[in-house]
């Protein structure tokens, strides 16, 4: 996704001369073309991610659209309270790129892991939040909400060749995308995640139970009406994130099923627990977790037999 | 904008003490300190032929809690009016103890240290990559000079030469708890600056002449980014809040009040 990001981003930049992009010194091998292309709107700003909103905020006030890049966890937490105070507060388009959500940094540890940008991003009012789930989905998402007003955090996930069966790159700000129906049991996912979503689905499938794949990438605006009714159509759903449990699209969804009343079971997957400091790739940290297809899979079923 | 009115500083502290004695509101020595450097900013030195001109100095109260030295420059100069300026820290005013962006004049919120210069950074970047020759004047305190993203900032500017960038430092020795030398010691600090890349200056923070002929000074076209340590003293023109640390929190007694009102109009205020 990094590369559909870097795309999109170049080619938009190409036409709308308000196109800035900043990095604290990541995006190797990722960046060099918009750097090359537009090097006077290019900055490497060094290892310093409160000063490059700061930078950034004040671009946007003077009329740029400042994209900042980092690693998720770098991105979302070190200058925070510089988003907070300075682009959700002046409303000004400032566009924050965190790159790797949850377990994506795998082997480089728990500093690298996002497990909670999404929850912190998602109670900012007026932070749209989007968080793709494919490269194509990505690419889609920025080209549609660049130009918003406000401010957007973008979770990007590393993989790049992956491609979500059934989503075809469609993104909607505020929407659900369904991209695979069932009758038995509603799995609702975003990000890279849904990749495991998607096999988990297959595996049900062997065992003859159908399941609905929803992904919201747009997790600020909520889709609370899309949400509101496919939970009042499911009397179990799943919640997929490579996050902690509280806060993000587990939250959001059990918010929207207690306000709308929707006589719906849920069951939030995520990380519940601090991980600790046991090395491992994404692979295995996932499995750690239950965030693997078999453990995505082995949560539906003991979610259906429960609910018999 | 009136551009002619006059910003005296005496009036600036007579509004300082009036309308905080009217709020019952504390942060008084901060806002005294730096009213010199408010009064040379907005009666000569900023270009401002309107708060919404595009090609206007930017001015950023980096050291939010003294926006009441600002909240006066904004109504000497016409921006806000005597209605608006006694509604401080009232229910439902855009006057707060922190400026805010909402009110004219008010280019970017603060509040929080250590987060006014990089934005002032990168509208100083801005106005290198349209080409229009605004500049940016960012009032830090001294004690900001502890927070780590200041420097971030400091580095960066100096880096990419951000000749329009105007840092003054209120450098009046005290913050919340004491003394800055008792707490971090930021001595030497212009030489610190200096190490970073910028061009320092040091001057009197009470001295009005010198403050103005040193911006004047200033080539702001080109050449490093530039630092004015103010050497200022907190709760200035107030005797018994000159150099005492309580002067940061406290609001005025009716006693006090009128000891304060009596010492300002003796030295010139009306």
């Amino acid at each position: 996704m990094r590369h559909a990001f870097a795309k999109a981003l170049y080619d938009i930049a190409e036409s709308d001369e308000r196109i800035v992009l900043m990095t604290a010194d990541l995006g190797f091998m990722v960046l060099e073309d918009f750097a090359r292309a537009y090097p006077s709107r290019f900055f490497n700003v060094g290892v310093a991610e409160a000063n490059m909103i700061g930078l950034a905020t004040g671009l946007a006030a003077s009329g740029y659209i400042p994209f900042v890049y980092s690693i998720a966890t770098f991105a979302s937490m070190r200058g925070y309270e510089q988003i907070r105070n300075g682009p959700i507060l002046h409303n000004l388009p400032v566009r924050v790129v965190g790159v790797g959500g949850g377990f994506e940094y795998g082997h480089a540890g728990f500093t690298h892991h996002a497990l909670e940008d999404l929850a912190i991003a998602r109670v900012q009012p007026g932070l749209t939040v989007v968080a793709p789930a494919d490269h194509l989905q990505a690419s889609s998402a920025i080209k549609l909400t660049y130009d918003l007003p406000g401010p957007i955090y973008y979770r990007i996930g590393k993989r790049e060749d992956y491609i979500l069966p059934g989503l075809k790159g469609r993104f909607r700000l505020g929407r659900t995308e369904v991209v695979r129906e069932g009758a038995d049991i509603l799995i609702v996912t975003l990000g890279s995640i849904s990749a495991e979503v998607a096999q988990a689905a297959d595996k049900l499938a062997e065992k003859s139970i159908g399941t609905t794949i929803c992904v919201v990438s747009s997790l600020r605006p909520a889709p609370y009406d899309d949400l509101r009714d496919l939970l009042g159509r499911f009397s179990v759903a799943v919640t997929v994130e490579e996050h902690y449990t509280e806060g993000a699209l587990g939250s959001l969804v059990c918010e929207i099923t207690a306000e709308t009343q929707a006589n719906c079971r849920i069951i939030r997957c995520g990380v519940r627990a601090l991980p600790g400091c046991v090395c491992g790739s994404e692979a295995s940290l996932r499995e750690a977790n239950g965030l693997s297809a078999e453990g995505i899979c082995k949560t539906a079923l003991n979610a259906l037999e429960e609910k018999k | 904008m009136t551009a002619h009115l006059s910003v005296p500083s005496n009036e600036i502290r007579r509004i300082i003490i009036e309308e905080s004695k009217r709020a019952n509101v504390g942060h008084i020595g901060s806002a005294l300190s730096i009213a010199d450097i408010i009064s040379v900013l907005f009666e000569s030195e900023l270009r401002l032929p309107g708060t919404d001109d595009p090609s206007r100095d930017r001015f950023i109260l980096s050291k939010g809690h003294a926006a009441l030295a600002l909240y006066a420059a904004l109504h000497l100069k016409g921006i806000l009016s005597l209605h608006e300026l006694q509604t401080y820290c009232c229910d439902g005013s855009l006057l707060g103890v922190h400026p805010e962006h909402h009110l004219a004049g008010v280019d970017f919120s603060t509040g929080s240290l250590g987060h006014g210069l990089s934005i002032g950074a990168g509208a100083a970047l801005a106005s290198r990559l349209k080409g229009t020759p605004y500049r940016l004047f960012v009032l830090v305190s001294d004690a900001e000079c502890n927070e780590g993203s200041l420097w971030e900032t400091v580095m960066f500017a100096a880096h990419h030469n951000l000749s329009n960038l105007i840092a003054i430092v209120d450098n009046n020795g005290q913050q919340a708890f004491g003394k800055t030398k008792d707490i971090i010691d930021l001595n030497p600090l212009a030489e610190k600056w200096q190490t970073f890349g910028w061009e320092a200056h040091e001057v009197g923070g009470h001295n009005e002449q010198e403050i103005r002929e040193t911006l004047r000074g200033l080539n702001t076209s080109s050449g490093p980014p530039k630092v004015i340590i103010a050497h200022t003293t907190c709760g200035k023109g107030v005797s018994f809040m000159e150099g005492k640390v309580e002067w940061h929190y406290l609001p005025l007694s009716d006693n006090q009040y009128v000891q304060a009102m009596r010492e300002i109009q003796e030295a010139g205020g009306r």
